[in-house]
């Protein structure tokens, strides 16, 4: 209803035709799409790299903040600081402050390609939100679990290992897939760096044409990728409920 | 040598002192019962037995070795002794085999079939084979809690503590858990147990412990506990057990 309405507002605008001409150019839109898509490739790659790293490190982050008594305050004030930092400083900042400033460090040593930087940028970002969705999540299991586990002599660590990580790992999928949609949108801010990716070459396009097309194509890549990965996780859900329920009808 | 030997026990929560010195022997083979309201310190004994509370005066031996010093090894402890909890805790993402493995392979180190067959003859024994496979969503309370202790039995304990085991479970379940804890009984475990079955209580414990505001205010054989108990406080308690209908 509501999409029906903002069609016929849309097009019943005055400005509707220079509107579609400039927006929807079918032939600019496959003309540019194989360019385009080449440069998505890049995105996909940044999104792929980062995400293993940042379901490792988030993990590391959260257990370090969850580690009990008064032995591993510092660890856990450390934890918070970092936390409270990558989420409080927008992302396009962190990129171009390391994008820019590591390789202008001069150092023989520090990388000076700028795609590396911005895939640590966007993990370092990632990393903060991630490991409060994990351990949003640990806090989630009742501590009974863990005192099944301990009563049985297993030791801190097997506990989280086998008991407490796996439930709340099952139980954050689907905010963590919502974390990871932002994160492969946010791989458009590596653009900022000079970086040829998706958004970068659409914008290199556009100046020469004069023409929005090619930011729909960009769209539709993005939403190509990150649809999939939605219905991934609702079926992940279902599959993990589905088990732990068989047949359990009585 | 006792199985189980309590000195001088004090546990406090912030200001609440919930153990206010307890003595307790087992000897070996010996089932003993607590019965007592509410809050009187039931659980929180168990759960300092098991290592689970630190506690705040007084010792502990298991086996005649003492586990309430400073340099023991929680878990090596806790591996010989098994506690079951009212609430069952199962691990809700491992089938019954896997929850009866873990803790043999992981914290005693023995492989995967050995495990396994140890696990499957415990099921078997318990008359749980048929549910090796199922998650515990599946089972109903009283094959949740059976298998519960059987995940204690499978750690080969010498000391087993149970804490009020049914007092979750509808009353139609709660036969085929007391069955199991017969069994356990007649084969020999040293078994601390914490419970409201009286006639239970009166049926398989070589003696029964009143516990009242963090003390043994009574303690002799089940007879002699619930028909001429010698403090009014037990009478008090067995008199509104009787009234609802429990004795």
């Amino acid at each position: 209803m509501f999409f029906v309405l903002v069609v016929v507002v849309v097009t019943q605008a005055p400005g509707w035709p220079e509107f579609k001409a400039y927006f929807f150019d079918w032939d600019k839109y496959k003309e540019s799409f194989p360019e385009i898509a080449r440069a998505f490739w890049l995105n996909v790659k940044i999104f792929c790299i980062a995400e293993a790293i940042i379901l490792v490190t988030a993990l590391g982050l959260a257990i370090l903040r969850s580690l009990p008594g008064p032995v591993f305050f510092p660890v856990r004030a450390l934890a918070i600081v970092y936390t409270d930092l990558f989420r409080g400083i927008p992302t396009i900042l962190v990129i171009l402050m390391l994008g820019q400033g590591m390789p202008a460090l001069g150092l023989s040593w520090v990388p000076d390609d700028q795609v590396f930087w911005a895939v640590v940028a966007l993990v370092l970002v990632y990393t903060a939100y991630v490991s409060e969705v994990y351990r949003a999540g640990i806090e989630s299991v009742h501590p009974s679990q863990d005192a099944a586990a301990r009563s049985l002599g297993l030791t801190h660590g097997q506990s989280l290992r086998y008991v407490v990580v796996p439930q709340a790992v099952r139980r954050v999928v689907p905010p963590l897939l919502n974390d990871f949609i932002g994160l492969q949108k946010d791989t458009a801010l590596v653009s900022v760096l000079g970086v040829v990716e998706a958004l970068r070459q659409t914008q290199i396009n556009e100046a020469a044409a004069f023409n929005g097309t090619y930011y729909l194509v960009a769209a539709t890549l993005f939403v190509a990728v990150t649809i999939p990965l939605a219905r991934l996780t609702d079926w992940l859900v279902a599959r993990d409920r589905r088990r732990r329920l068989a047949g359990a009808m009585a | 040598m006792s199985a189980l030997e309590i000195e001088g026990l004090h546990k406090s929560f912030g200001r609440l002192e919930v153990l206010r010195g307890i003595d307790l022997a087992l000897a070996e083979h010996e089932v003993v019962c607590l019965i007592g309201a509410s809050g009187s310190g039931k659980s929180t004994l168990l759960r300092c037995v098991n290592l689970l509370e630190p506690i705040d005066a007084g010792r502990i031996a298991v086996g005649g070795e003492e586990i309430t010093t400073r340099d023991v090894d929680v878990n090596e402890v806790r591996r010989s002794i098994g506690i079951v909890f009212q609430a069952f805790n199962l691990f809700p993402h491992m089938s019954v085999l896997e929850n009866v493995t873990l803790a043999p392979r992981k914290a005693l180190g023995l492989g995967r079939s050995a495990a396994e067959a140890e696990a499957d003859a415990l099921l078997d024994r318990f008359g749980l084979a048929d549910k090796r496979d199922d998650y515990p969503d599946r089972l109903s309370g009283g094959q949740q809690q059976r298998v519960a202790i059987v995940r204690a039995l499978a750690m080969r304990p010498q000391l087993m503590l149970l804490d009020e085991v049914t007092s979750a479970l509808d009353p139609e379940l709660v036969a085929e858990v007391l069955e199991l804890i017969r069994e356990l009984a007649a084969g020999g475990m040293t078994m601390l147990i914490a419970t409201h079955e009286m006639s239970f209580a009166r049926d398989i414990a070589h003696r029964v412990c009143f516990l009242d505001a963090g003390v043994i205010l009574e303690q002799g054989p089940p007879e002699q506990i619930f028909s001429a108990p010698a403090e009014p406080r037990t009478r008090q308690f067995l008199q509104r057990i009787v009234e609802a209908g429990r004795l």
